[in-house]
C-alpha cells in the first residue's frame, strides 16, 4: 500500500468548554491503515477529541486533515467518517435492516435497492437473518454489529469508534475486539478507537495515543509506549510499571522484568512482601521497600513455585540496567 | 400430602393478592362503575315534564338517534374536536421540541415547563372569559388592527364564533399536549439524534425519521386527552360561542336542566361509546407492540 503517512493529521486541535480546556493543543498525524487508540482516563478529553474528528463537536481552534482535505468545519456527513457509538445508538423504532439503510435512506436511495445493500452487509456481520428484528430483540454483540454494519455501509474513509467495548461483558469484548482488528485489515482505512482500557488498546493498536487533561502524553507504536513510556503518567496508567527513584531521576521498570535477586547492586533494593497474587501463568508480588515504595513483581509461576517466597519475607529486589527507564519531568 | 402443600400457598398467595388490590377495585367500583351501570340503566327509563320513572323502553334512544338535531351536533362537536386536535398537536408539538431538543439545560428546561403551567393556576372559567374583553367588538384585538389599520370596521366572527370557540379550546387544552408530548421527547436518547446526523441526515429528515416516530407514543396520549376533554365539554362552547353553537356536551347539560334525566342518560351513553370508538381507532394507528 502506498498511501501517503499523513492520512489524518489533527493540527494544534483545541476544545474550550467556557472556561474549561478539554483538548488542548493537540498535533497527530495518523497513517492511512493504521488501527489508532486513544487511550486515557475518563475526561481527559479523549471523547471530545473524537466528536471534533467525527464533527458532532464544534471545533475551537486548530484543524482537521484528511486525505489532504480541510474538514474542520464540514458537517459530519460529508466528512467521509463514520462513527460507531458507545451505547450504539441503533434507532429504537426500526428494523435492523432499516438502521443498517437509514444512511443510504438520507442519500434517497430508493427502498428496494437500499435493503438490498443492507443486507450484503448484515451477511457480513452475519446477521442477515436477523434482518427483520428490531434493535432491542438482540444481544449486546449483535447490536453492536449492527451499529458496525451501519457505519461501513457509506463506505467511509476513516471510522470513529467511541469505546465500542465497554458495554459489553468481558467474554464478548475479547471476541469482538479481534473481529474489529480483522474489520479493519479487510477494509484497510484507519480506525480512531477511543478507550480507557490497556490491554485493548495494546491489543488492537498500530498507534496509541495516551492522553491525559487534554494533551497528549505520548505517541507511539503500541510495543514502544509499553517498553519505554514517556512520563510517570503512561507508565502508572498503562499498569504493569514500576516507577523508582534513580540518581538521575524516576525510571519506570516493567513488572515481568524485576528479578528476586541475592547480591545487592546498583540497581536492586530491598522489600517486604506485602501480598501474593496468584494470576495462572504468573505469580505477582507486592513488596514495600524500605523507603516506603510500592513495587509488584511478575514472576513465571514456574520460577516462583521453585523458590517460594511468604508473605511478609524480606526480598531483594533486582533488574538490569537497561530495562530502567528514565522518565521525562 | 406434598403436592398440596405448594398448591395450598399458591392459594393463599392468591388470596393475598386479591386483598393488596381490594382499595383500588373498591374505589372504582364506587366512583367509577356504579355511576356508570346508574346512567346505563337509567338511560332506559320514562319520563314526563315533572318526572321520571322505572322502566324499559329504547324511545330515549330511539328519539335522539333519529333526531336530526343529534347528528347536527355530532358534526358540529367532532369539527371542533378535530380543529381542536390539529392546532393543538401542531403547537403543542412545537413547544415539546422546542423545550426537549433546544432549551439546553435541565434547569431552563424545568423552568419554561413550570411557565408553560402558570395558566392553571386560576380556573378553565376565568381564562375563558379573560378572552372576551381581548376578542370582542370593541376589544384590544379589535382595535389594534383598526388603529395599525389593517381593517376598517370591526371584526364580527372574533367572539362568539366557531372561532372563538376553537380559540379557546386550543388555548385551554394545548398543555394536555405538551405535557406527555415532552415527557416521550426527554426520554428519546440524544445519541440517536448525533447517529442520524452522522448517518447524512438533515434536520426536517431528523424531525421526520426520528422524533416524530419516537414521539408517537406521547402524540396519542395527548390526543386522547384533548378528544375526550373536547368531545364532552359544555361550558366552554356555551361561553365562547355566546350560546349559538351546539355541542354534545350542550345537550345533555339542557336535558339535566329540563330534568329529562333519562334522555341525558341515554345522550350520556352514547357520547361514552363514540368517545370509546374514537379512541380505540386511534389507539390503531401506535403499534403498541412497537412503543413498548
Amino acid at each position: 500500500m502506498n498511501a501517503p503517512d499523513k492520512y489524518l493529521e489533527l493540527i494544534n486541535l483545541t476544545k474550550k468548554y467556557g472556561e474549561v480546556t478539554a483538548v488542548d493543543g493537540i498535533s497527530l498525524t495518523t497513517g492511512a491503515t493504521q488501527y489508532v487508540c486513544i487511550l486515557g482516563p475518563s475526561g481527559c478529553g479523549k471523547s471530545s477529541l473524537l466528536r471534533m474528528i467525527a464533527g458532532h463537536e464544534v471545533v475551537t481552534s486548530g484543524d482537521i486533515v484528511l486525505e489532504q482535505n480541510n474538514i474542520t468545519d464540514l458537517a459530519p456527513a460529508d466528512r467521509g467518517s463514520a462513527m460507531m457509538f458507545q451505547s450504539y445508538a441503533l434507532f429504537p423504532h426500526l428494523s435492523v435492516r432499516d438502521n443498517v439503510a437509514f444512511p443510504l435512506k438520507m442519500r434517497g436511495v430508493e427502498k428496494s435497492k437500499r435493503h438490498g445493500v443492507a443486507e450484503q452487509f448484515l451477511e457480513r456481520v452475519q446477521l442477515d437473518i436477523l434482518a427483520d428484528r428490531l434493535p432491542s430483540q438482540l444481544s449486546g454483540g449483535q447490536q453492536q454489529r449492527v451499529a458496525l454494519a451501519r457505519a461501513m455501509i457509506t463506505n467511509p474513509q476513516i471510522m470513529l469508534l467511541d469505546e465500542p467495548l465497554s458495554a459489553l461483558d468481558p467474554f464478548l469484548r475479547g471476541k469482538i475486539r479481534s473481529e474489529l482488528k480483522a474489520l479493519q485489515r479487510a477494509l484497510a482505512i484507519p480506525f480512531i478507537h477511543v478507550t480507557h482500557t490497556q490491554d485493548e488498546a495494546l491489543a488492537l493498536a498500530d498507534l496509541i495515543v495516551v492522553m491525559n487533561d487534554g494533551h497528549i502524553e505520548q505517541a507511539g507504536p503500541a510495543l514502544e509506549v509499553y517498553n519505554t513510556p514517556r512520563t510517570e503518567f503512561v507508565a502508572r496508567f498503562l499498569g504493569g510499571h514500576n516507577i523508582v527513584e534513580a540518581e538521575k531521576g524516576k525510571v519506570s521498570i516493567r513488572s515481568d522484568r524485576i528479578k528476586i535477586g541475592s547480591k545487592k547492586t546498583k540497581n536492586s533494593l530491598n522489600a517486604t512482601v506485602s501480598e501474593i497474587e496468584y494470576q495462572g501463568s504468573k505469580i505477582v508480588l507486592l513488596a514495600r521497600s524500605e523507603r516506603d515504595l510500592e513495587i509488584s513483581a511478575e514472576i513465571p509461576d514456574s520460577d516462583f513455585f521453585q523458590n517460594p517466597i511468604e508473605v511478609g519475607e524480606s526480598v531483594l529486589l533486582s533488574w538490569k540496567a537497561d530495562d530502567a527507564h528514565l522518565l521525562a519531568g | 400430602m406434598q403436592s398440596q402443600q405448594p398448591a395450598k400457598n399458591l392459594n393463599s398467595g392468591q388470596s393475598f393478592s386479591w386483598l393488596l388490590v381490594s382499595p383500588t377495585i373498591l374505589i372504582l367500583a364506587f366512583f367509577l362503575v356504579l355511576p356508570l351501570l346508574t346512567i346505563a340503566i337509567v338511560s332506559f327509563w320514562d319520563y314526563n315534564e315533572w318526572n321520571f320513572f322505572p322502566a324499559f323502553i329504547f324511545d330515549n334512544y330511539v328519539y335522539l338517534l333519529e333526531s336530526p338535531v343529534t347528528w347536527a351536533t355530532y358534526l358540529k362537536t367532532l369539527k371542533f374536536t378535530v380543529l381542536t386536535w390539529f392546532f393543538c398537536t401542531i403547537i403543542g408539538f412545537t413547544v415539546a421540541f422546542f423545550l426537549a431538543f433546544h432549551v439546553r439545560s435541565l434547569t431552563w428546561q424545568i423552568a419554561l415547563f413550570l411557565a408553560c403551567t402558570i395558566p392553571f393556576w386560576t380556573s378553565n372559567i376565568i381564562r375563558m372569559i379573560s378572552w372576551i374583553p381581548f376578542l370582542g367588538r370593541n376589544g384590544i384585538a379589535n382595535s389594534s388592527l383598526i388603529s395599525l389599520g389593517v381593517i376598517d370596521e370591526p371584526l364580527e366572527w372574533l367572539l362568539f364564533s366557531d372561532f372563538a370557540v376553537v380559540l379557546a379550546f386550543v388555548h385551554l387544552y394545548t398543555l394536555f399536549m405538551v405535557v406527555p408530548v415532552f415527557n416521550t421527547m426527554m426520554r428519546i436518547d440524544k445519541t440517536l439524534i448525533e447517529a442520524a446526523r452522522d448517518a447524512g441526515a438533515s434536520g426536517f429528515q431528523i424531525l421526520t425519521n426520528i422524533i416524530i416516530p419516537l414521539s408517537r407514543p406521547g402524540l396519542m396520549i395527548g390526543s386522547i386527552f384533548v378528544v375526550t376533554l373536547v368531545m364532552g365539554d359544555f361550558i366552554t362552547v356555551r361561553f365562547m360561542s355566546g350560546g349559538q353553537s351546539a355541542s354534545v356536551g350542550r345537550v345533555i347539560s339542557n336535558e339535566i336542566a329540563l330534568l329529562q334525566y333519562p334522555a341525558a342518560a341515554a345522550s350520556a351513553v352514547i357520547l361514552l361509546i363514540t368517545v370509546l370508538i374514537m379512541i380505540a381507532i386511534m389507539l390503531r394507528f401506535v403499534d403498541i407492540r412497537k412503543e413498548l
